[in-house]
């Protein structure tokens, strides 16, 4: 076999009507001033304008019909990701969308009827999967019990704050499970949020100690190892898709800064010095995009299949790196301006840092597609 | 009138089948992987006589007219039979400057009696074709050619030098790009378009001797040639528009080449294979570690630009930097078979500084002549800098 392997790359009507749509929709809603108004907030985004983005059926424009949803798939989520990181713009899309691809591809079918339409409709939810820094840790210490009481917690769980329901990995006599939490089930004080690298993300620490799940919200059984380990693909997938709007809006950013700042009597678009790194960051946000679109295309309903594993792998360890790069030369490429707070750059290479750190960094998938493409 | 399936399929086993019986065994020499590499008498008419063999048996020319050499048919077959080609593994049809640029040129824009003199000779390889543009203070900037055409009655008179001559020695015709008028208000305007004949007194040759070690490239020196004024391609003045098309159809940008394939295309697939057996720290070289993550850079850089090349089709994807991926292919492709090149030699340990000509080389020396060889392609049609200049300016809107 040949180790280029699957170069498939499709793009139908719906996923290109939902890109000019959602395009159009984030230009108009979310500017950066706009953007600029959230960091320092709770939560993180208008309510209103996610009020907005669920009555356009995003949040459910991957879940099933008869949940609610639009029954597009995942496919279809990645040119909305990438239009809203292109705008910066947060609110918890992703991770409702990946609590429902994890319900859906885990649930049996009451579950999956019950818990779905809310989160179609609009309520969060979020998945809780890390008890550390190492998304190569395959292990779950948080143990449900025998009486359906779950001790111990979670970090880094995006949007725990306004999440109505968490989808938490669990170790459930001896073997991986997921129990279901509804946010009042939570003791006081159980949300500790981080402060993140990305003003824009939020996300924190959740301790579920002492919360007794429904008994019909423990999701246990053989399919849960590959649905945790899907959804893990599937966030990455999701990052990357985001992390290239936000490659390719740093890149506008730096184009528009080099085709009006002047030193030494010429615009510095004109030096190579400059234009040839920009150059390099387009071609990069070319591949970028290439490899999201790629991995959309393989990624179905089902389980995914090594061709689909590795495309997301590559999506994510190509889009982050390409952001960082950006990120960083869209610092430096402002030079004294670059290195404030108030120039855009910041929001771009922080963008960067924290979308290298979610599932797994360029090295974590690299490491695995070695042994995908060369074993 | 299109082919069924069927037809298509049935001749898809046909061209295989043909490839597989005639592939020419190891003549005991280095066959060229590119046009651009054949460097003697002996490459030269291995070459020839393989491309005529493929001709003859109906597998090249064949969307040109039948009147001309060609075979008359929908441009599908020829597609299919390079396909083949390619899978197969068979040497290059090496008449490229003919084959994909002059030849599509004559054929679309040619006269009858241009059609009619160069076409066959150019399919059945009788008449090796090269180019004459660039100029030696004019590399990248093709504009400024100051080669002289002087209009002196049934003749013009050439006076100047090209360089980068490719089968410059072996060539019958060369594509010209000359001045006509050098008081051409735009410098563009001053510049016309010969279908030069290469064996007139006056046009000397002189082989460059490559960083390989081997020949491929001339230096063409005019002095007062005279070639037939009907050598002139449209009218005087026109060579730069004609100069432009003809690099279309060297990007492959524009259809109407022959077919054939012009390299032999190698892979990362090749350069894994190549490593069998190369130990490392005492076990595979594919078992190191750093290895292992800069053969899956090189697999996803390959990778990329291959869905590069299928996005740039789905028009909804390419709409924020028009352009950007079809302008931006040939830095990248090139820079990355350069850099891959250069990465299959480095993890060849020891044997890695052997080289062509060392009976322990591996696979003789390839990899180290095709890493060379590479430059050719990161320097000509354009260097890699004038390119990402050209990205800059005209996808980016960067200033000059």
């Amino acid at each position: 076999m040949s180790v280029l392997g699957n170069t498939a790359l499709s793009f139908s009507e719906e996923q290109a009507m939902l890109l000019d749509v959602a395009r159009e929709f984030c230009r108009d809603k979310s500017p950066i001033a706009l953007v600029r108004a959230q960091l320092d907030t709770a939560n993180g985004f208008d309510q209103a304008l996610w009020g907005d983005m669920v009555a356009l059926g995003w949040a459910g424009i991957a879940l099933p019909e008869s949940c609610g949803g639009s029954g597009l798939g995942v496919a279809a989520l990645v040119p909305v990701v990438e239009a809203m990181g292109r705008a910066m713009l947060g609110t918890p899309l992703i991770s409702s969308a990946l609590a429902g691809q994890l319900l859906l591809r885990a649930g049996d079918t009451g579950q999956v009827e019950r818990l779905l339409p809310a989160i179609a409709a609009g309520d969060p939810a979020t998945v809780a999967l890390l008890e550390n820094g190492d998304w190569g840790d395959g292990g779950v210490g948080l143990v449900l019990d025998e009486e359906c009481v779950l001790r111990g917690g979670k970090k880094f769980v995006p949007d725990a704050a306004v999440a109505s329901l968490f989808v938490v990995s669990v170790t459930y006599r001896g073997a991986a499970a997921l129990a279901v939490v509804r946010a009042e089930q939570l003791a006081a004080g159980a949300v500790h949020p981080n402060t993140l690298i990305d003003q824009t993300k939020r996300s924190a620490n959740v301790d579920f100690s002492g919360v007794r799940v429904d008994d019909n919200n423990v999701i246990s059984g053989p399919g849960v190892a590959t649905a945790l380990r899907d959804i893990r693909l599937l966030g990455a997938l999701l990052v990357a898709a985001e992390a290239t709007g936000s490659a390719a809006a740093c890149l506008d950013t730096m184009v528009d800064y080099l085709k009006t700042r002047k030193q030494f009597g010429k615009l510095i678009g004109s030096y190579q010095a400059l234009k040839h790194p920009t150059v390099d960051i387009l071609t990069a946000t070319d591949s970028a995009r290439s490899f999201i679109y790629h991995a959309a295309t393989l990624v179905g309903d089902g389980a995914l299949d090594s061709d689909a594993e590795i495309a997301c792998r590559m999506a994510k360890a190509h889009a982050c790196q390409t952001l960082l790069y950006a990120g960083d030369r869209a610092v430096q490429f402002h030079g004294g301006m670059g290195f404030t707070y108030d120039c855009d750059a910041q929001l771009y290479i922080r963008r960067a840092q924290w979308s290298q750190q979610q599932f797994g960094d360029a090295q974590h998938h690299r490491k695995r597609l070695a042994t995908l493409l060369l074993d | 009138m299109s082919a069924s399936e069927q037809e298509l399929k049935a001749f898809r086993a046909e061209v295989a089948a043909w490839m597989k019986a005639n592939n020419p065994t190891d003549p005991g020499f280095l066959l060229p992987q590119t046009f651009m590499e054949v460097g003697d008498e002996r490459q030269l008419e291995f070459l020839r006589q393989w491309q005529h063999k493929v001709w003859a048996a109906g597998y090249l020319g064949m969307a040109w007219p039948q009147q001309y050499g060609g075979g008359g048919v929908d441009a599908v077959f020829q597609n299919i039979a390079d396909q083949e080609m390619r899978r197969a593994g068979v040497p290059i049809c090496f008449n490229v400057i003919g084959l994909g640029w002059a030849g599509p040129l004559i054929n679309d824009i040619g006269t009858q009696q241009e059609k009619a003199k160069y076409l066959k000779g150019i399919l059945n390889a009788e008449d090796v074709w090269c180019q004459g543009f660039s100029e030696p203070e004019h590399g990248s900037d093709l504009g400024n050619a100051q080669t002289r055409a002087v209009r002196d009655g049934d003749e013009y008179v050439i006076n100047g030098q090209k360089i980068w001559t490719t089968m410059g020695n072996f060539a019958k015709y060369m594509i010209l790009l000359a001045r006509t008028n050098p008081e051409a208000p735009r410098k563009y305007d001053g510049l016309s378009y010969f279908l030069s004949p290469m064996h007139v007194p006056g046009i000397e040759t002189r082989p460059i001797r490559k960083i390989t070690g081997e020949y491929g490239f001339t230096e063409t020196f005019f002095t007062d040639a005279r070639i037939p004024a009907d050598c002139l391609m449209g009218a005087e003045g026109q060579g730069w528009k004609i100069a432009m098309q003809t690099l279309q159809y060297e990007r492959g940008a524009e259809a109407g080449a022959a077919g054939g394939q012009s390299m032999v295309r190698v892979t990362v697939d090749d350069m894994i294979s190549q490593l069998d057996g190369v130990q490392r720290d005492g076990e595979s070289v594919l078992r190191d570690p750093v290895v292992r993550d800069q053969l899956v850079q090189a697999i996803m850089e390959e990778r990329a630009l291959a869905l590069g090349d299928r996005r740039a089709h789905i028009q909804h994807l390419t709409t924020d930097y028009p352009g950007s991926l079809p302008l931006s292919h040939k830095l990248r492709a090139t820079e990355m078979t350069r850099r891959m090149r250069q990465l299959a030699i480095n993890l060849q340990g020891g044997e890695g500084a052997l080289y062509v000509g060392d009976d322990e080389a591996r696979q003789g020396g390839f990899w180290q002549r095709a890493y060379f060889n590479s430059f050719s392609a990161t320097i000509g049609g354009g260097t890699s800098q004038v390119q990402a200049n050209i990205v800059a300016e005209h996808v980016l809107g960067l200033p000059k």
